[in-house]
């Protein structure tokens, strides 16, 4: 029963789900309801089958280039979210008792709250009337407004800023279970701070920043929401992409074959979380 | 520790959550402007959350979201519940392997991917069985439920790793039948991931766009659809004051949980205080 129950349920509603996509990213488009055609069809003349890769090579062809700028928007943010993520995670994790719980409440709070909403917040303050810019021509370091919405700039900086406390999370819970007494040790043993960071505290820590990284790259792959409102026409990404030919050209097997690719690119990565995230929260 | 490095990790803090906060606390700032030039200042006004109170479409909306908030994280809650006990009290049954995969991918695969195979899943549904006759608040109750059950099992897995078997090994040896033990030793115990699963089940549901655009129909538009079809537009005041609404809903809704957990445990400790010292 236990077992049962969340077993069934996520059955049906997450695996057979992909399943279908996979059936329909094979079927071809038609003006009809729901649009497209079955793959396989009864006719007088016996069992018609209309499965095709279309649109797959139509992806091929047309679209690797989203997947690489995905890909490599993901990527950056990944490592720019490290970058401002460990020291912060190592400065909490070195915090006073009441401190450490108040910090990690902060980290917590952008978390719950509306996410479509501290996203459109950036608008406001990129724009060119915006905050940001204007701040900068009463500092007199510019002399006219420097564009900073919808480009890959403020795609990057929504990213970084949505999921930085996802690499944050991980990183304060390696760096608290880390013994002291080893960088103790390191240090009579007459290692520089530099050293002690390298050769101690980052090995040790690997295990946080796989988690961490692959909490921040894999969604941050698919990302709809930040290039939509912050991108420009330049932007390219898959969520986007995969959202365009599902509202905008009511192709479904078009957009199913955009997540089927998607989760294929993201197997690897989604596999590799599996065995960290599993490892995190033993037994 | 030299001052130099705790310099530095006082600066990494301020740096990093400046980036964390700027825009909620421009977003809020803004909410109370009298202009309605978003970037420019006109004095203090509350006029944006008169404006609010009015709005029809905002109020539907918002209500609609709750009905599907309440219910998603309460499916959410039991599911979540059962996988996390499931995934502590048996270490091994068969298809445990592919179970821990589906337990966790959710928590990760994009959202665009899980809206798709859902929509995908009750069109097809609709076709083969008449069920579901329409798209709206059941369908987006269940797509929550399937993504947020997997988060409440993760809390429900780090509270039991850090929970006490000694407790119930020594219920079931007084007699207690594994049902009662369920029921008043281990829940109990577990109260607050299962407090706090609810609340990041039901804050979740509130606030996801992405999903419930793909599994809903137009009977229903939740508060998140409504946002978004308002801020493609472009910027408005009333989207701040709504925002700002909804952030003091959210730390009320925490500080209160918090509130509640601690003075139980104050509770629980002082009434085994009093048992153990007569």
């Amino acid at each position: 029963m236990l077992i049962g129950l969340p077993f069934l349920w996520l059955g049906m509603f997450f695996l057979l789900p992909l399943a279908i996509v996979a059936a329909i990213s094979l079927a071809e488009s038609a003006d009809a309801i729901p649009p497209f055609r079955q793959l396989v069809e009864a006719t007088a003349a016996g069992v018609e089958n209309h499965a095709t890769f279309a649109n797959y090579l139509e992806l091929a062809e047309g679209c690797l280039r989203v997947y690489a700028a995905s890909l490599g928007n993901a990527a950056l943010a990944t490592v720019l979210c490290l970058l401002i993520g460990y020291p912060m995670a190592f400065a909490i994790a070195r915090a006073p008792g009441v401190w450490r719980h108040l910090l990690l409440f902060f980290v917590m709070l952008p978390f719950w709250t509306s996410f479509l909403i501290r996203v459109y917040a950036w608008i406001a303050l990129l724009q060119p009337t915006g905050l940001i810019n204007r701040l900068l021509l009463a500092s007199g370091l510019i002399e006219a407004p420097v564009p900073l919405l919808y480009n890959g700039f403020s795609v990057q900086l929504g990213l970084v800023y949505s999921y930085l406390p996802f690499m944050i999370l991980p990183l304060y819970g390696s760096l608290a279970r880390l013994d002291e007494t080893l960088v103790e040790a390191a240090s009579d043993l007459g290692a520089r701070p530099w050293r002690i960071f390298a050769q101690v505290i980052l090995p040790l820590t690997l295990p946080g920043i796989a988690a961490g990284s692959l909490l921040v790259f894999i969604p941050a792959v698919g990302e709809f929401v930040i290039p939509d409102l912050l991108g420009g026409p330049g932007t390219l990404m898959i969520g986007k992409l995969l959202w365009q030919e599902f509202f905008d050209n009511i192709d479904w097997p078009a957009a199913s074959a955009v997540a089927v690719a998607l989760v294929i690119v993201l197997s690897v990565p989604l596999l590799l979380a599996q065995r960290f995230l599993a490892r995190a929260q033993a037994p | 520790m030299t001052r130099r490095s705790s310099a530095f990790r006082i600066a990494a803090l301020a740096l990093g959550f400046a980036l964390l906060y700027l825009p909620i606390a421009v977003l809020v700032a803004y909410s109370f402007n009298a202009s309605r030039l978003v970037t420019i200042w006109g004095g203090f006004s509350t006029r944006w959350y008169l404006a609010l109170l009015d709005n029809e479409k905002y109020r539907t909306a918002a209500l609609t979201s709750l009905e599907v908030a309440v219910m998603a994280a309460s499916l959410a809650l039991v599911l979540g519940a059962c996988a996390g006990l499931a995934m502590n009290r048996f270490p091994r049954f068969r298809g445990r392997a592919l179970f821990g995969f589906i337990l966790l991918a959710p928590l990760v695969v994009p959202e665009v991917i899980l809206g798709l195979s859902l929509l995908l899943l009750f069109v097809a549904a609709q076709s083969w069985l008449g069920w579901p006759a329409s798209r709206g608040i059941a369908t987006v109750t269940i797509a929550h439920a399937t993504f947020a059950a997997c988060f409440v099992s993760v809390l429900v897995r780090a509270q039991l790793a850090g929970f006490d078997r000694s407790l119930e090994e020594a219920a079931l040896d007084l007699g207690a039948r594994p049902l009662s033990v369920l029921w008043r030793i281990t829940l109990p115990g577990i109260s607050p991931a299962l407090v706090s699963g609810w609340l990041l089940a039901f804050t979740m549901s509130l606030d996801d766009l992405v999903i419930a655009s793909f599994v809903s129909g137009p009977s229903a538009t939740t508060l998140p659809m409504a946002v978004y079809s308002s801020v493609r537009i472009g910027v408005s005041p009333e989207i701040n004051a709504l925002a700002t609404v909804f952030l003091a809903v959210v730390v009320a809704m925490v500080a209160l949980a918090g509130w509640v957990m601690a003075r139980q445990e104050r509770r629980r400790v002082a009434a085994t205080a009093t048992r153990v010292l007569p």
